[in-house]
């Protein structure tokens, strides 16, 4: 059954359909964005397919080759990684669309070398969440690091240095990320995620997991730019092509999160982690400073794309201090989050991409009139910052919730206090755009609406932000199930 | 005492200071190049230290073994190969993009960079 | 109590919404937009009123939509006292339709289907908020009413009037923020946030601490009734248009700020664990202070709109007054206050903008002899500020009458006072207008006539729905007494 062999099918599409987007160029040099579409709606087809699948039948796991782990590598499939596959293909694939009118803008005659690499980014980060093999996970990184430095590199003059310091930062960290796992592996003698896991315990006593777990953690945390080593970030997102940039925000940080949960808490025990050394509550701490200070330093911005840049530092310090509570709720709070901000921070970029399409502008105090010339994608921005504001009904809303009910819980009140007051800073970056873009122009402005294939992704985003916000049990619920499973 | 674990784990010490080496030539150095010198040293140090600790003294390779013998576990070389391929197609990444670069502004210099993309 | 599921609150905040949805829609034809805004105002007032006999009945009507978090439902639930907030507002939305209507097409303002629009949308909240059968649905169109009041107030997009939109945010999301705080903090420890007539808090074990301080956040958390030191959003705010001035920050906002306030105090803490806290009677000398202080700041305003801002913020704080005396005189007391000062206040809203409509005029001085030209307006304003001080036969007299028995009732004196000398004050700050408009000369031979029909009639009529309701009040009383009697036991 073609059914049984999903988990490597997802990866497989990606990596054939790369390797033929150059040959596909060389015939008609427009069909290469749709072939990448075709290729990355397949993989999110199987993506829904597998997390349907493991909600109904529990997790799949799949033998590379039929070698059994823990000789053989293993796709292992549960609700997280089900749940982040889904995200991730689904991101990509409107993306692609809306990346066919804004990357032909913004990187004119390049269609063969990026839609390549687009497809090998999906397919790196597709392959860092199924795999079970910590080594494999190690190579997907790297495969969907390389496709984003050259990605980004495409932006122009200004991409090339952003994409450099990315380059040895990602770097720094991939080696890091390689040099933990060798630890682990020599101590283990396995690569075996769940072997791994079950090896351990016997060897906590020993400094060198400690030295592992100070590795991954580190290495981790450059790749998802937590605050303080979030440098690359800004200047990265900022020059990359809009559709990269919103790509990058929305699924490449979320997969190191994913990453970092998966070897945090299934490949080492939640209760080392927590109890015995506290990583856990030192990540929080680092986290709850980022929110403040992403905030802060988006605050200062006035490029509407360094903005969202430095937002993202902010968000991404919501998804940490939840996984860093590590209690059931605020760990709930965490990871929807991931959706949330994946949800939020694409769509914002793409209405950021659509801007820039249409006008050329970047600077936020000239996006006067901005509300009469484009109004639906710039309601498509008002909903978007909404929800990253808190304001209900948004999935931003549900998601700060649990982090904040979850960080009650805690009795963790300096967190309470970080988490609702982050919102009213975030309120001060956004209103000065709303400010800017629908008030104080009296004049008529002629409509200049994003061309259909923009604009359709963007209200997308926006429709989705709201109904998942209104229907959040579901996420909720999947996420719930996985987390009481992990979580003591 | 202290020269007994250094004679015993040199191999360590030597990708230590392998790796600080490399990281310093990536953190330290100004010119582009040499920053991307940097990071090959700090991969290879790395990867020195996967084979190193793979290695059983006296060890053979594990092919067609008639009778018990001590051998060497295949795997952690094997996984090298995987990262120094990767290591290399960073490379290529890095110094395509240095080439990019040196077109654009004229200089491999980071600050001298820096100041013209004001 | 008898408990019917029924789509009717569901409807009403629908029609609304809906009604917002082809404002949008057919924004560049203002006859059709401005007819589909009274026709869903009318539609909406009737589903309100459908639900009258049923509430009269003694039953509860509830609507359990589906649970946006886990065990977190959008839940709607008419009693007495939401049905009683749900009838103001709707009822009142009509008449300020075709008042703003008028003032609108009169001084030709830009951006009215965004007018239209976001008034739609503040509506929907306010009755949504009115229904809200738990703190979560209640803070879902909490934020929203915030959000889409924005753009209502920065309308005129002066520098002026976005710095106080700035403020008006500040303030507003901020109590969004303390109040979200406090509804996670309920859910935590009870595990519900449901409204009860007994309160949810007594009982669980919270820490006495604790509650303070969830009593303190609960307060800041609505801000909308403007309580004194956060208040000044309220005046800043009255550089939006005066139809905007007159439902939203007569009515909708700040009713919905009292309304939260005392949904709280009653149904959350609950009438006993008030009383044990003795945070009943803290809350009551901090309002009292906010009544006294607010008239004063009153006084000091010569722009009439500021005026009735600062009447506003002290009269919302009677409502919280009467709630806090926690005897069924003082709660029936507070609770009809909602509906007189509702009535009463927007008709002087009315009247100010009628006045800036016809003359221009926006500070008392200016206003000599003004009664010659617009005498109807005059008549209204003078109904509306005599029912204010609580003069009989206007309602207001009745509201204050029963807040004066409850005060004896728990016999705090000193609340007597000030109820007493707060009338005195409304008096002086009233009495000035109505001299300078009637009796004195004007400066210059005035040109100017009444205001259109579209805002005098709306005016008129609310001047004479709350002298009616000073001398028949029986059917809110009954109302208010279903409500009273179902959080007292008693009558």
């Amino acid at each position: 059954m073609i059914t049984d062999h999903l988990s490597v099918l997802i990866i497989a599409v990606g990596l054939l359909g790369a390797f033929f987007t150059p040959i596909i160029g060389l015939i008609r040099k427009e069909m290469c964005s749709l072939w990448a579409s075709f290729i990355i709606l397949l993989q999110f087809l199987i993506s829904i397919f597998l997390l349907y699948q493991v909600i109904i039948a529990g997790n799949i796991s799949y033998w590379l080759g039929g070698w059994e782990p823990p000789w053989g590598i293993e796709y292992a499939v549960d609700l997280l990684n089900a749940f982040v596959l889904v995200i991730v293909a689904g991101i990509c694939f409107s993306v692609s669309i809306y990346g066919r009118k804004s990357l032909g803008f913004e990187v004119p005659d390049k269609e063969l070398p990026l839609y390549t690499l687009y497809i090998l980014l999906t397919t790196g980060m597709l392959g860092i969440v199924v795999t079970g093999d910590i080594f494999n996970l190690y190579v997907f990184l790297e495969i969907g690091s390389l496709a984003a430095y050259a990605l980004i590199a495409m932006g122009g003059r200004h991409s090339l240095t952003a994409s450099f310091n990315y380059m040895i930062m990602g770097t720094v960290s991939a080696s890091f990320i390689l040099l933990g796992i060798g630890y682990l592996y020599v101590m283990t003698g396995t690569l075996n995620m769940a072997d791994i896991s079950a090896l351990l315990p016997s060897l906590y006593g020993r400094p060198v997991i400690l030295v592992a777990i100070a590795l991954l953690v580190v290495g981790l945390s450059i790749k998802t730019a937590l605050f303080p080593l979030h440098t690359w970030l800004p200047d990265a997102y900022t020059h990359a092509p809009s559709a990269v940039s919103a790509v990058l925000s929305g699924t490449f940080t979320k997969v190191g999160i994913y990453a970092l949960i998966r070897v945090m808490f299934t490949v080492i025990s939640p209760s080392y982690v927590i109890e015995t050394v506290p990583v856990m509550s030192i990540l929080s701490w680092v986290a709850a400073i980022g929110i403040l200070a992403g905030s802060l330093l988006a605050i200062a911005q006035y490029d509407i794309k360094r903005m969202l840049a430095y937002s993202s530092v902010s968000q991404i310090g919501y998804i940490f201090l939840g996984i860093g509570m590590a209690n059931k709720l605020a760990m709930t709070g965490g990871i929807l989050h991931i959706l949330s901000h994946s949800l939020m921070k694409v769509g914002l970029f793409m209405v950021a991409g659509a801007i820039i399409y249409r006008t050329g502008i970047r600077n936020i105090y000239q996006l006067k009139g901005m509300g009469k010339k484009m109004p639906y994608t710039m309601a498509a921005f008002v909903i978007g910052a909404l929800s990253m504001i808190g304001i209900p009904p948004t999935i931003g809303f549900a998601s700060k919730f649990y982090l904040a009910w979850g960080a009650l819980g805690a009795g963790e009140w300096v967190f309470v206090v970080v988490i609702l007051l982050s919102s009213l800073l975030t309120a001060v970056y956004f209103w000065r755009i709303f400010e800017n873009a629908f008030f104080g122009v009296h004049e008529d402005i002629k409509k200049d609406e994003a061309p259909i294939s923009m604009l359709l992704p963007i209200l997308a985003f926006a429709v989705i932000t709201v109904l998942l916000g209104l229907l959040a049990s579901l996420p909720i619920g999947i996420i719930e199930q996985w987390v009481t499973g992990v979580l003591p | 005492m202290v020269l007994d674990i250094i004679f015993a784990k040199y191999n360590y010490i030597i990708y230590i200071t392998l790796m600080t080496i490399g990281f310093y030539g990536m953190i330290g150095k100004r010119n582009l190049i040499k920053k991307l010198i940097g990071m090959s040293i700090f991969q290879y140090s790395i990867f020195l230290f996967y084979v190193s600790a793979a290695d059983v003294s006296g060890g053979t390779a594990p092919i067609l073994l008639k009778e018990p013998a001590v051998y060497v576990n295949p795997l952690p070389h094997v996984l090298i190969l995987t990262a120094i391929v990767v290591a290399v197609s960073t490379l290529a990444v890095g110094l395509s993009l240095v080439i990019r670069i040196y077109k654009e502004f004229g200089t491999l210099d980071e600050d001298k960079i820096i100041e013209l993309s004001r | 109590m008898e408990t019917v599921t029924s789509f009717g609150p569901g409807l009403a905040v629908l029609v609304s919404l809906i009604g917002a949805a082809m404002i949008l829609i057919f924004g560049r034809y203002p006859n059709i937009r401005e007819s589909i805004s009274i026709i869903a105002g009318i539609i909406k007032f009737g589903i309100v009123a459908s639900m009258i006999p049923a509430v009269m009945d003694g039953k509860i009507i509830e609507l359990k939509l589906w649970e946006v978090l886990p065990n977190l439902p959008i839940m709607f639930r008419v009693d007495a006292f939401g049905l009683l907030f749900g009838l103001i507002a709707s009822f009142l939305w009509i008449f300020t339709t075709f008042y703003s209507i008028g003032y609108m097409r009169t001084l030709k303002e830009h951006a009215q289907t965004r007018f239209f629009f976001c008034f739609a949308m503040a509506l929907s909240s306010a009755i949504g908020i009115a229904f809200s059968a738990n703190l979560f649905t209640l803070f879902i169109f909490y934020e929203i009413l915030t959000v889409s009041t924005y753009p209502l107030v920065i309308h005129i997009e002066t520098r002026d009037a976005m710095s106080a939109g700035r403020k008006y945010l500040l303030y507003l999301l901020t109590a969004g923020i303390f109040l979200l705080f406090s509804i996670i903090a309920v859910y935590h420890y009870t595990g519900t946030t449901d409204f009860a007539p007994g309160g949810i808090l007594a009982g669980k074990g919270i820490p006495v601490n604790m509650l303070y301080l969830l009593f303190i956040t609960f307060m800041i958390g609505s801000a909308k009734a403007a309580f004194m030191p956060l208040h000044s959003w309220l005046p800043s705010a009255m550089i939006a248009p005066t139809p905007v001035s007159a439902l939203l920050h007569a009515v909708a906002v700040v009713k919905v700020g009292v309304f939260t306030a005392t949904r709280i105090i009653l149904y959350i803490f609950g009438i006993d664990l008030m009383k044990e806290t003795g945070l009943a009677l803290a809350m009551a000398y901090f309002v009292a202070f906010t009544i006294i202080v607010a008239s004063l700041f009153a006084l000091t305003h010569d722009n009439l709109k500021k005026r009735l801002a600062y009447s506003t913020i002290s009269q919302l704080s009677y409502v919280i007054l009467g709630v806090v005396m926690l005897t069924p005189a003082g709660i029936t007391g507070g609770m009809l206050h909602i509906l007189n000062h509702a009535f009463m206040k927007i008709t002087l809203f009315f009247c100010a903008g009628a006045i800036i409509v016809a003359s221009g005029k926006e500070k008392i001085s200016e206003m000599n002899g003004i009664a010659r030209q617009m005498p109807l307006t005059m008549i209204a304003f003078t109904l509306g500020a005599i029912g204010m001080a609580g003069t009989p036969p206007m309602a207001g007299f009745i509201s204050k009458w029963y807040m004066l028995i409850g005060s004896v009732e728990i016999e705090q004196i000193p609340l007597l006072f000030v109820l007493l000398v707060s009338t005195l004050l409304n008096v002086a700050y009233f009495a000035p207008i109505i001299i300078n408009a009637f009796f004195k000369e004007p400066d210059k031979e005035l040109s100017y006539k009444e205001a259109p029909l579209f805002m005098l009639i709306p005016l008129i009529l609310t001047g004479i729905i709350s002298l009616v309701l000073g001398i028949w009040p029986d059917e809110p009383l009954a109302i208010v007494r279903i409500a009273v009697q179902s959080l007292t036991g008693g009558t």
